[in-house]
């Protein structure tokens, strides 16, 4: 498995991580020593082994539908980096 | 305005064959949100409704919504899908300043209803819906776009977020490629939407207001020529938010799509905004650019495992279906086949039926939203649902002139002025004194007057020619400005001249 | 009577209950020792020196009262900086969160706090809790009291540290894949992975969900029981919470008893890559437990070689989900917001600018494994490993009570040594990984120094909810060691201190 400097940069852009020109090819030359090192993961199990997504057995953990006090909104704009009218303030997005 | 080649629909349909899918979002109608416990309620002011967890605060934990769950299992059996014995939630990873969490917890491949199929009517025609799927995931925030020109995210200098939608409760359905609807694909499109609101609205679920977010839709539609089984080049149209835009926006999307391939042309798979002050489609983002959403079972939640005993106990109080409840309704209406289905197709039958239960008889019930206010609609553009005026105002209204207080025409009136948002029906005429004169000694006096000026007119109806009175009761009726009972005016006209 | 700072938790609790000294007495001589040598072991991120002395004074007014108050009121407690308090900044370590004051109390912060215990301040860790020896941390390194040039252990070296400098007599850890136990191995503490689910992850900063734990760090086998009672019980805030009650932990550790114990030695985990001196005291302690009378057996788990690889998957793939709500929207750092950027550039910008070096290595690990074409291979594949994993654990505990192993393949190493050698530092997690995957409950406690004087720490492993048999063999086994030492592993440390 060899990951290119562009494969790496595409994965940035996905994860919205600015990366500069040098840390792209540190990481990929990282990535490809770490890729090496799991890649027999795959072929440890066989298809008839279950994948676990968790250790827990557990399942149907519910909450009663009821409201509890949210927070001021003076408390939940507090940390924002920006704020006007009661709500968070955003640069500009491109979108769609 | 739309500058895209367009098709006649009739000559697109002699060429093709639509095939439709939809994807409708219902937002729950639970107290509280699907992964924590703030308010649900619209309209709060902005950022008053929002928690740790759903501002995706760091720490923060997710736990799932009993209730929303119990609506999504009911949903699901209301569109006859089997429920699922063990499903996960999963996370959709994508960033969006909406997405406090910049991954939305939804469900993938493993939907809590699956395989379900539904029967709508057009025209007497029915239509079978194929259900894929029907999952539960929560909603976003909303934005608001500021500077340039017109609010919109195109040109705007910034925007500002407001988390209380962020985490409410939200199940989307989805169909299958709907087939062989021929022409009536619109149509069918928009029977089906509306069989799942009025379902929804039954199953008490969900306020599905369209014009209030609370029903979205996405309106997918491909064509293939004549007698091809393969599926052609779908788009899919968003921001589709009433009955009749779903019509249309799916008619103009066949019109733009038959044009670009009668003319040898190919489709592009892509995302297009519904634009209803224009009536047309706009390209948006294309699906060749699609995000990689990078899916994994929810790690915070456990799976869902509902038991069968519980899946049972909801099919139980699972309403019946539309066309059974309106069948059901109409055994106490007495209405016609032909007048029932204008009644349906004019999406009036819960109106009329809030009119009946407000104690108006169905005929009147029937009359006043038929006539008089699917005019007004008309006119508006919108459906009757969203006239700003309710059934038990219409029955009201209708027990003022049952007791003789107004006329029909004031009635009218009336009407105007509830449109107008001028209050209740019985405030407006005491408000405006359009009460109508029944102090008979006025009344008396005014058809004495009238008789006297008119001797001949007298004459003739003494002589039996009924059909005279109008003339004196209209000149009453001019004397009084109307605000007199005509009926209760003839019968003291014929009395009069009687002794 | 041993100084303040020297005292165990049990220790200072009666002291406290019995009116010998108070909490603010107490408190003081922690606040004053943190003033002497953090300059120079760097545990802490943030002291909370005035709340501390107000809450200490607090508690002893109620004492004073007559209250009825917990076994640990008064006592002092280190929480490391990935556990929500409000009133003093959580940042993980990291520059992205720096200076966030979290509006909301962690649950297990609030346990602290309902049981009057005395919050000391933040303890360092590696950013987001990646790494090995705390050198990932924003803030600077911590440096291990027994050799301020050698690493202390990670994510959680600060909590280690702390205690291994006498800076608290108790702290808090997170345990993802060995970020409580290594730590403790190499510091020559004691530290407690409880079962995955037994202490609620609420106000814990996510690392991998499926994987994270909060526990216990303390200089000995019963401390640890003690706050292990305090942290841990069901929280419906938390869906992966253990509705059961708590193993009795406490006494478990009092028992000293292993006779009768069936006690199993994983086959995989040692061996080539060990250090020699690792193993040996990993030897002594085996056999001081089978002269007490424990059985001694070697069981195989297979499918523990193929531990590190499927946690090198599962681990950044959950991570590269959970790191992607810091985006500069709603809180946290913000970097190049000039009027003009878009909020997409602005998030790639600040994300660029502030996370380190490990955390983007793991969050592009982690895209990279999820995404389309490649997440059959990778995280499908890791669950399967894990599904085999949990197997391997599931027999394993049905012919013995216990597993044992070293806890880490070395003592600590020097700082920068590994800096540029992730898969040298993923190792020290060998030991530790499996069971992070399989939600068991791990303690790793000290087991003597290596011949370059450093502490070398042995791992226990229990069964999912049976935290118990921990503290029972641990219990025992320390009490076996101390014989023969003469004394705890620290004392060494605090004479010199003295």
């Amino acid at each position: 498995m060899t990951l290119t400097n562009a494969d790496v940069a595409r994965l940035a852009d996905l994860a919205r991580l600015d990366l500069t020109p040098e840390e792209l090819s540190v990481m990929a030359g990282q990535l490809d020593v770490i890729l090496d090192a799991v890649a027999s993961v795959s072929e440890v199990a066989g298809d008839d082994v279950p994948p676990s997504s968790h250790a827990l057995d557990l399942t149907n953990v519910f909450r009663v539908d009821e409201v509890h006090q949210s927070l001021s909104p003076e408390a939940a704009l507090k940390m924002a980096p920006a704020v006007e009218d009661g709500r968070f303030r955003v640069p500009r997005i491109l979108g769609e | 305005m739309s500058y895209e080649e367009l098709m006649d629909y009739d000559e697109v349909m002699e060429s093709y064959d639509p095939a439709l899918g939809l994807e409708v979002h219902v937002e729950l109608n639970t107290h509280s949100k699907m992964f924590c416990s703030c308010s649900t309620q619209f309209g709060a002011e902005p950022n008053t409704q929002t928690c740790p967890t759903c501002l995706g605060l760091p720490g923060s934990l997710p736990v799932v919504n009993a209730k929303a769950i119990e609506s999504a299992i009911r949903i699901g059996l209301a569109l006859n899908c089997s429920i699922s014995t063990w499903c996960r939630f999963a996370r959709k990873n994508y960033f969006y300043p909406d997405m406090t969490k910049n991954f939305q917890t939804s469900q993938y491949d493993e939907p809590i209803c699956f395989d379900g199929q539904v029967e709508v009517e057009v025209d007497g025609q029915p239509f079978i819906i194929p259900i894929e799927r029907a999952h539960m995931e929560e909603d976003a925030g909303k934005s608001q776009h500021m500077g340039g020109t017109t609010g919109r995210i195109q040109g705007a200098d910034y925007s500002l977020m407001d988390y209380n939608r962020a985490g409410v409760p939200l199940i989307e359905i989805v169909t299958k490629p709907i087939m062989a609807t021929g022409p009536q694909a619109p149509a069918v499109a928009r029977a089906y939407v509306g069989f799942l609101r009025d379902m929804i609205r039954a199953l008490g679920v969900s306020d599905v207001r369209m014009e209030q977010g609370s029903l979205r839709c996405d309106a997918n539609v491909s064509l293939m020529p004549k007698g091809s089984t393969t599926l052609g080049t779908r788009t899919e149209t968003k921001n589709v938010n009433s009955l009749r835009s779903i019509e249309k926006a799916l008619r103009f999307e066949i019109c733009r799509q038959g044009a670009i391939l009668s003319s040898g042309g190919q489709v592009v798979q892509e995302t297009r905004h519904w634009h209803e002050d224009g009536a047309y489609t706009s390209a948006g983002r294309s699906k060749e650019e699609a995000e990689d959403y990078r899916y994994f079972p929810e790690p915070d939640l456990v799976p869902i495992a509902p038991s069968r005993e519980w899946v049972e106990e909801l099919r139980a109080t699972i309403p019946e279906p539309p066309a059974v409840h309106i069948a059901g309704l109409n055994k106490t209406w007495g209405f016609s086949d032909l007048e029932m289905r204008d009644v349906v197709n004019a999406e009036a039958v819960d109106l009329i039926h809030a009119t009946v239960e407000a104690g108006a008889s169905p005929q009147a019930a029937r009359k006043w939203w038929m006539t008089e206010l699917l005019r007004r609609a008309n006119a508006e553009s919108i459906s009757l649902e969203d006239l700003p005026i309710s059934g038990e105002h219409v029955a009201e209204v209708q027990r003022l002139i049952d007791s003789g207080l107004i006329s029909d025409k004031i009635a009218r009136q009336v009407i105007e002025a509830v449109l107008a948002g001028e209050g209740s029906p019985t405030q407006i005429v005491e408000d405006r004194g359009l009460t109508l004169v029944s102090d008979s000694v006025t009344l008396q006096k005014a058809v004495d007057d009238v008789i006297e000026a008119n001797p001949d007119i007298a004459q003739k109806i003494r002589e039996g020619k009924d059909q005279a009175t109008g003339a004196l009761i209209g000149q009453v009726m001019k004397q009084m400005s109307g605000q007199a009972d005509a009926a209760k005016v003839r019968e003291m006209i014929i009395a009069s001249l009687a002794s | 009577m041993t100084s303040l700072i020297h005292a165990t938790a049990a220790e200072l609790a009666d002291l406290l209950s019995t009116g010998v000294v108070s909490s603010e007495e107490v408190t003081r001589a922690h606040l004053d020792q943190i003033a002497d040598v953090d300059g120079e072991v760097h545990a802490y991120l943030y002291v909370d020196s005035d709340r501390a002395l107000d809450t200490a004074r607090q508690v002893d007014r109620k004492r004073q009262q007559g209250e009825q108050l917990g076994r640990l009121a008064g006592v002092p407690v280190g929480l490391k900086d990935a556990f929500t308090y409000m009133g003093a900044p959580t940042t993980c370590g990291s520059k992205i969160l720096e200076g966030w004051y979290p509006p909301y109390n962690a649950t297990v912060t609030q346990k602290l706090i309902d049981a009057d215990m005395i919050i000391l301040g933040k303890t360092n860790m590696d950013e987001f809790a990646m790494g090995s020896s705390t050198e990932n941390s924003a803030y600077g390194p911590t440096c291990n009291p027994w050799d301020l040039h050698r690493i202390p252990g990670g994510s959680g070296g600060g909590s280690a540290a702390a205690l291994a400098s006498f800076q608290a007599p108790l702290t808090i850890g997170s345990d993802t894949g060995g970020s409580i136990r290594q730590p403790a191995a190499v510091t020559g503490t004691v530290g407690v992975k409880p079962t995955y689910g037994a202490a609620s992850r609420y106000g814990l900063v996510a690392m991998a969900s499926s994987l994270d734990q909060p526990g216990p760090c303390a200089r000995n086998v019963m401390d640890a029981a003690l706050l292990h009672e305090v942290i841990c019980g069901h929280d419906p805030k938390d869906s992966t919470s253990i509705n059961a009650e708590v193993p009795n932990v406490v006494a478990a550790a009092a028992t000293k008893d292993v006779r009768g114990l069936k006690i199993g030695i994983v086959k995989e985990l040692g061996g080539e890559g060990y250090e020699p001196e690792v193993l040996a005291r990993f030897r002594e302690a085996i056999d001081l437990l089978a002269n007490a009378g424990a059985e001694i057996h070697e069981v195989s788990c297979p499918h523990f070689p193929a531990a590190l690889g499927a946690y090198y998957l599962i681990m950044p793939s959950e991570v590269s989900s959970n790191l992607a709500r810091f985006d500069a929207m709603r809180y946290g750092l913000r970097v190049g917001d000039d009027g003009s950027t878009s909020t997409e550039q602005v998030m790639r910008t600040t994300r660029g600018a502030g996370f380190g070096a490990e955390v983007k290595r793991r969050i592009i690990l982690g895209t990279y494994a999820l995404s389309s074409g490649y997440y059959d291979a990778y995280y499908g594949s890791a669950q399967k490993v894990r599904t085999l994993i949990i197997r391997d654990f599931t027999q394993a505990f049905e012919t013995v009570d216990v597993l044992m192993s070293p806890t880490s393949p070395t003592t600590a190493f020097t700082i920068g040594e590994r800096a540029n050698d992730p898969i040298a530092m993923y190792k020290a997690d060998l030991c530790t990984i499996p069971t992070n995957l399989a939600g068991n409950a791990a303690m790793s406690i000290p087991a003597g120094l290596g011949d370059n004087s450093m502490p070398v720490g042995v791992q226990i492993m229990a069964p999912p909810q049976g935290d118990d048999r921990l503290y029972r063999v641990g219990g025992a086994l320390e009490a076996l060691l101390q014989d023969k030492w003469g004394g705890p592993l620290l004392g060494t440390l605090a004479k010199e201190a003295r």
